[in-house]
């Protein structure tokens, strides 16, 4: 072990800072993820406000080595609120030089690399494509930066050596020691991580040995080596009082739909597909058989929609899950739904499109086939969480508004905020809202006649469940008649349908929150409306920029069909309104289309989430114009 | 189909399962025999009405929902399994029926047919094949001959059709037979079988359409052909057939030949034994589908071809739900809100 070669005392300066990013940075094999997760989580443990990134290639193991294969995770951690994975690095883990060569445009000038030097061989720097000969740990061109050398292989393989595992398996030991080294760079306790791995390998001691003894390792080399004399504290934030949880944005959707399970009482269906970025909500709902779940991997997208309006027909909260690809496949079911006129309830995690796109990367550009992407006129509520912990409220809100006004609504994540984590004060059972279900058990026409398409005062047709007697009836996708449901051809009657079922959606305006100002004042010389992910970055440049002097407000939509009641009157306070979208400017087509304003568009489709500084120049920009 | 409701008190009769909606199929429409022979046998099945849920596609079968006094829901092209599905999933105490035809099941629908077959719900599955697309008009469909001339195919179908009962077996049905509209009481028997086999039964019925593909299965049913060229399975009996019943089926090895009972010497005994369970012999019954077997030209069989018990999807889903919770138990909402690791800020 290190510590025991050193018999110096050292000096190490400490310096307070309010907010790091970090950004872990690696082969797809070197397990950067769970480094990351684990050293968030820590994070958040100890009290620090953080908002984390995981940006991985889509292949799950790329060549070995390439510029392809890095996989990298970003954590900005603070000592205040943080909204945001941050827009630039404040520190570099290296485990390789194709990793060096992805991320050193985004750190910043002074920044702190920690490098593995055993990642940085002639055969590494061919495969990043280095110049011949050229070597950025060895030549000036890191001068600008703190660069750490260690070799971070070489270390494991030391202290590993006694314990007889294979190469393979003391190779993969190797992100704990750069884990152990960041814990004590930024004076972070070993004791969740500790326990993180005793679990995680509970049944291969030998392993969790090997894991603990390279963990310490690399807080030892921090503290008895030379190389490092300064670490960093990040002071627990002041956040609201109560009791928080880490959570990714699509835990938080699982977890949504189960809450909205259990507070209505439906039991809760979900029929998916695995994609990429969407599949985790299957993963984590298919654990939670014990409170009644049902979770069914169908044959594909369509499949798994069709199976849920069968949950939904007879009487299941029923959910599908997908991205944009699914959603399309799914589009003519979900027309049937509406049709129907049945809960249900399509989360869409939105990823990089056309066609298979960037399936790992984010991307906000399905809100118009969210909005109009299926046959005939079939209008339904649609939802955007706005960041991780969000995804929570979004899915409840989902479920209730489905199951209250008997009809599917699309709920849009993005892979950002998916993967995205986050802490959460989260709720209590007590502090939901109440979600009325309503079957009907006997004849609601005259004469003991079932009327399955009797409509209430806000149009919403009555449940009813297969298996109640007396009340047998047919339903279909042909156009039915008003009331009895037969089905019926005539002209009248079908836009008298069409315009019921408008009005329906329409309506659910009555059944959500007027829209607040987000930060800011409600009159301003200019409103930056977000929906969805971009809410973060958005608050982030607001804020910075109100602090500056500059008179602009954020104002943030969460429920985009139908548009809160309020939203034209709260957009006439302002001169000026920035749409920014990471798409080529959908929202923007909404916007100006109904309430015929000059908005002006913000695009970024890279991928990427905005940055704030992208977006305080714009905004100067805009109200400099 | 023992976790249905049975409600001894009520005697129904058959029109008590005909809706009040007209039944607008052709004139002389196989798919009227289809309707009559469920209405006929579902007041034996010992099933409350409220318990029955049809689903249906879309084509000329799949009105059939409409025209049951059940629970029912006629949706889109080729999805009824995999909405049959997610109903059964969701309660398995329902009675579900598919009606289905041979474009939908087999063209639009054909991935969710089969692994419907593969996961095995208790559903029963009703395909109406009439090998054509009656509904468009008159295009050929997947179970068309081959060089069949319709409107799309003005020289003649270039594709190989499906035939399928070899389909579904490929697919892992657990019950596979074939009846045919012409034969009211044998279609009966059928459907009281598929009923009673716990897991999907897939039942193809041979449906006649009168104006787009007349008389495609009639040489199975009229009087001067129908001993020659359909053969009636039963199970444990001889396989036999012909005009006078003097002829059988022999397996020499895997390969099956017909025999003349009158001049070759074997008695009905030494036949070929219909066995419902057997699935190689099971195979090689559903190949009898043309002139497959060295220019022999085999009779086509009705009955049930397959018959197997195996454990059906939502039993095991029920039996894993049950196992976690006796295991682990249920989770309080507010044990899943908080997680197993949270701290506390305090001002």
């Amino acid at each position: 072990m290190i510590s025991a070669e050193k018999g110096v005392e050292k000096t190490t300066q400490e310096k307070e800072v309010d907010r790091i990013v970090v950004r872990f940075s690696g082969d797809s094999g070197d397990g950067m993820q769970l480094t990351g997760m684990q050293f968030s989580d820590t994070a958040a443990l100890f009290g620090n406000d953080l908002s984390t990134f995981p940006d991985y290639p889509s292949e799950i193991r790329a060549p070995i080595g390439t510029v392809a294969g890095v996989s990298g995770f970003q954590v900005h951690f603070g000592s205040r609120e943080i909204f945001t994975p941050g827009d630039e690095y404040d520190v570099i883990i290296a485990m390789n030089a194709a990793a060096l060569k992805v991320d050193l445009p985004r750190l910043k000038q002074g920044g702190i690399i920690i490098a593995n030097t055993a990642g940085f061989d002639k055969k590494n720097l061919n495969l990043a494509h280095y110049p011949d000969g050229a070597d950025p740990l060895e030549d000036d061109s890191l001068e600008n930066y703190i660069l750490y050398k260690v070799d971070v292989t070489k270390h494991t393989k030391e202290c590993l050596k006694e314990t007889g595992l294979g190469m393979k398996e003391i190779e993969r030991s190797k992100n704990m020691f750069v884990l152990g080294l960041l814990f004590w760079l930024f004076e972070k306790p070993l004791d969740h991580t500790l326990h993180f791995i005793e679990e995680k390998f509970s049944k291969k001691p030998e392993i969790a040995n090997a894991n603990i003894l390279t963990l310490k390792a690399g807080w030892n080399y921090g503290e008895n080596t030379e190389i490092f004399n300064t670490q960093f504290k990040v002071a627990p934030a002041k956040l609201q009082a109560g009791v928080y949880r880490s959570i990714t944005g699509n835990h938080a959707t699982a977890i949504g739909l189960i809450a909205a399970s259990e507070k209505s009482g439906l039991p809760l269906f979900l029929g998916s597909y695995p994609i990429t970025p969407a599949t985790d909500i299957l993963h984590e709902l298919a654990k939670y058989k014990g409170n009644n779940v049902k979770t069914l991997q169908a044959e594909d997208e369509i499949a798994g929609v069709c199976s849920a309006i069968g949950a939904s027909y007879v009487g299941n909260l029923a959910v599908t899950t997908t991205s944009g690809p699914g959603l399309a496949l799914k589009t003519e079911a979900i027309g049937l739904a509406t049709m129907l006129e049945i809960p249900l309830v399509i989360v869409n995690v939105q990823r990089g499109g056309p066609s298979t796109g960037l399936p790992t990367k984010t991307e906000q550009a399905d809100l118009l086939m969210a909005m109009h992407g299926r046959h005939g006129e079939s209008p339904l509520p649609v939802i955007a969480a706005s960041s991780p912990s969000d995804c929570f409220n979004s899915a409840y809100e989902a479920c209730r508004i489905a199951v209250e006004h008997m009809t599917p609504v699309i709920l849009l994540t993005d892979g950002y905020i998916a993967n995205g984590s986050e802490p959460w004060r989260f709720p209590t059972e007590d502090n939901l809202s109440e979600i009325k279900v309503n079957f009907l058990d006997k004849p609601n026409g005259e004469n003991d006649t079932i009327l399955p398409y009797k409509r209430n005062e806000n149009l919403v047709r009555p449940w009813i469940k297969p298996g109640t007697k007396g009340l047998e009836h047919r339903i279909g996708g042909l156009e039915k008649q008003n009331e009895t449901g037969n089905v019926s051809y005539d002209p009248l009657n079908h836009e008298l349908m069409i315009n019921l079922r408008a009005e329906k959606i329409k309506k659910i305006e009555n059944d959500i929150p007027l829209l607040k100002v987000d930060s800011g004042k409600e009159k301003a010389k200019l409103v930056v409306l977000g929906w969805g992910s971009t809410s973060g970055a958005i608050k982030t440049a607001v804020l910075e920029l109100i602090e500056d002097g500059f008179d602009v407000a954020h104002v943030h939509l969460h429920y985009i069909n139908p548009f809160p009641k309020n939203l034209g009157e709260l957009l006439s306070g302002f001169d000026k309104i920035l749409i920014p979208e990471m798409n080529s400017g959908q929202l923007l087509q909404l916007i100006r289309a109904k309430y015929l304003l000059p908005a002006v568009g913000f695009s970024k489709v890279q991928g990427l989430p905005f940055t704030t500084t992208e977006l305080k120049n714009k905004i100067i920009e805009l109200l400099n114009s | 189909m023992d976790t249905q409701t049975i409600d001894k008190s009520i005697n129904y009769v058959a029109k008590d399962f005909a809706s009040e909606m007209e039944v607008k199929w052709c004139p002389g429409c196989g798919d009227y025999s289809i309707l009559k022979q469920v209405q006929t046998v579902f007041p034996d099945l010992g099933v409350a009405k409220e318990n029955f849920v049809f689903i249906s596609g879309i084509g000329c079968s799949s009105r059939f929902s409409y025209y049951m006094d059940t629970y029912g829901m006629h949706s889109i092209h080729g999805r009824a399994g995999a909405i049959a599905s997610g109903v059964k999933a969701a309660n398995p105490d329902l009675s579900v029926w598919v009606v289905s035809g041979d474009g939908d099941s087999l063209s639009i629908g054909g991935n969710h047919f089969i692994h419907l077959m593969r996961k095995n719900f208790d559903i029963n599955y009703l395909l109406f094949n009439n090998q054509i697309y009656s509904l468009t008009k008159g295009q050929y469909s997947p179970t068309s001959e081959k060089g069949k001339v319709t409107k799309t195919s003005p020289y003649g179908s270039i594709e190989e059709p499906f035939n399928p009962s070899e389909l579904a077996l490929g697919a892992k049905a657990s019950f596979v037979a074939r009846t045919l509209d012409r034969d009211p009481k044998h279609m009966q028997a059928i459907l009281k079988r598929a009923h009673a086999h716990k897991g999907t039964s897939f039942v193809e019925v041979y449906q006649n359409c009168p104006v787009f593909n007349d008389a495609a299965f009639f040489a199975y049913s009229d009087k001067e052909t129908k001993k020659e060229e359909a053969i009636l399975l039963e199970h444990g009996m001889p396989l036999m057939f012909g005009n006078n019943n003097e002829k059988g089926i022999m397996l020499d090895g895997l390969k099956p030949f017909i025999v003349d009972l009158n001049t070759s010497g074997v008695s009905a005994n030494d036949l070929w034994i219909h066995d419902e369970k057997d699935k190689t012999k099971a195979n090689l019954i559903s190949r009898f589908f043309d002139t497959m077997f060295n220019d022999t030209h085999f009779p086509r069989p009705f009955g049930v071809i397959y018959s197997e018990d195996r454990p059906i999807y939502e039993e095991g889903m029920a039996e894993q739900i049950q196992h976690i919770k006796n295991k682990k138990g249920k989770l309080s909402l507010n044990k899943i809100l908080s997680g197993d690791k949270t701290w506390e800020i305090l001002n």
